[in-house]
């Protein structure tokens, strides 16, 4: 096994305990709006279209490509923009949150 | 080089107190835009390559343009009741993205010799990616009523989906003993979009919300290893981030509802009547 490989091994594997660790304590009410952002940053994958399509070679990489891009730029912009519709009625607030006014 | 894969670290500390902030009502949405930030580090950081050439960079600005008007406009004009298929779809979008970035890489690496590694990182997530991506396609229909919210089932549904999942891993199990196989990876393409539309069929529109999550968490897997495919930390802490956390919250939800997971994603699997709606039948 290669040095680098092991090096994303030990990513992968400690990358894996704190996602596990970090939402253990979500409360029910924002369950959705956790998958909703979580799916924004997949999107994360916007980074490796893009670099796919910077060597590509060709006009079936290039394209390949650029459809990559495309599709990922839709996963982080509107996962993004849509978790924040959702979190409106999460405004920071002394009281505890629940829907009904979206106003504060 | 230095300066992207730092980049890339602080991409991560913002995606893990991003889903950190998540948690808490009070601090969600600052968890939102602190996840946000983070993600546009790590891609202007993408954008600093040696030697890069214009038109390939006016073709990715063209992309993002396109991409980023796409995303923003429907995720701001769907009705806040049509919330749950619009992250479908852009979980969906996300997965195909996974899997044409590793068919890219494959293209790519079959010129030289691929390593054993390089190929069940692609061909890993080829498949996840492809199954996500169909699957968040019936998610999609059926929650926009394009299609029956009831679950569709038909004789011998296991035994089809048992042959398409063996099916997957005889070609796997090809692809990496010989190598270099372009139709193969295409036949393994298609058994697996195949796959992901056969597996969500079954499933009852109510419960698409804890079927999207666990879609959204087999996505996060597929840019995991798509990371693994072309050698990028920032795709192997954000998938796998996403690929543990949406494997944990599949699990909340459906303990929220009072069913275990098998329960949701089998029930009418075998047996062709199945409680659609307020189903908490317990198992």
């Amino acid at each position: 096994m290669s040095n680098e490989l092991i090096g994303y091994l030990t990513t992968f594997v400690l990358a894996a305990f704190v996602g596990f660790e970090v939402i253990s304590k979500v409360p029910t009410v924002l369950h959705t709006p956790l998958m909703s952002g979580s799916n924004a940053i997949h999107g994360i994958i916007l980074v490796g279209a893009i670099a796919i399509e910077m060597r590509a070679h060709g006009p079936l990489q290039l394209s390949v490509g650029f459809v990559a891009v495309l599709l990922a730029t839709i996963n982080v912009v509107g996962g993004f923009v849509v978790t924040d519709r959702m979190l409106e009625m999460f405004k920071p607030r002394p009281k505890a949150s629940e829907s009904g006014d979206t106003a504060p | 080089q230095q300066g992207v894969d730092l980049a890339y670290l602080v991409a991560a500390i913002g995606f893990i107190l991003g889903l950190k902030q998540l948690s808490s009502p009070r601090s969600a949405r600052k968890g939102n835009s602190t996840a946000a930030v983070g993600m546009a580090i790590a891609l202007v950081a993408s954008l600093f390559v040696l030697h890069p050439s214009t038109t390939k960079v006016v073709l990715i600005l063209i992309a993002v343009a396109i991409g980023t008007v796409v995303g923003a406009v429907s995720a701001r004009k769907v009705a806040m009741t049509a919330i749950p298929q619009m992250v479908a779809a852009f979980n969906g979008v996300g997965g195909a993205a996974a899997a044409l970035v590793s068919i890219d890489e494959y293209m790519h690496v079959t010129i030289g010799a691929p390593g054993t590694v390089s190929i069940l990182a692609v061909v890993f997530s080829v498949v996840v990616g492809s199954v996500s991506f169909a699957g968040s396609i019936i998610a999609f229909l059926k929650l926009q009523e394009l299609m029956s919210g009831t679950p569709i089932t038909y004789p011998g549904q296991r035994v089809v989906n048992g042959i398409l999942v063996l099916g997957i891993l005889a070609l796997v199990v090809y692809l990496v003993a010989i190598g270099a196989s372009v139709l193969a990876l295409g036949v393994l393409l298609v058994i697996s979009l195949v796959l992901g539309l056969a597996f969500v069929l079954p499933i009852g529109g109510a419960d698409m919300p804890v079927v999207i999550s666990m879609l959204n968490a087999f996505t996060g897997v597929a840019v995991a290893a798509s990371g693994f495919a072309i050698g990028n930390t920032g795709l192997i802490v954000g998938g796998t981030l996403v690929g543990a956390s949406g494997t944990l919250l599949t699990k909340m939800m459906s303990d929220s509802m009072g069913r275990s997971l098998g329960n949701v994603l089998f029930a009418a699997v075998g047996k062709p009547v199945a409680g659609v709606g307020e189903s908490h039948d317990g198992s």
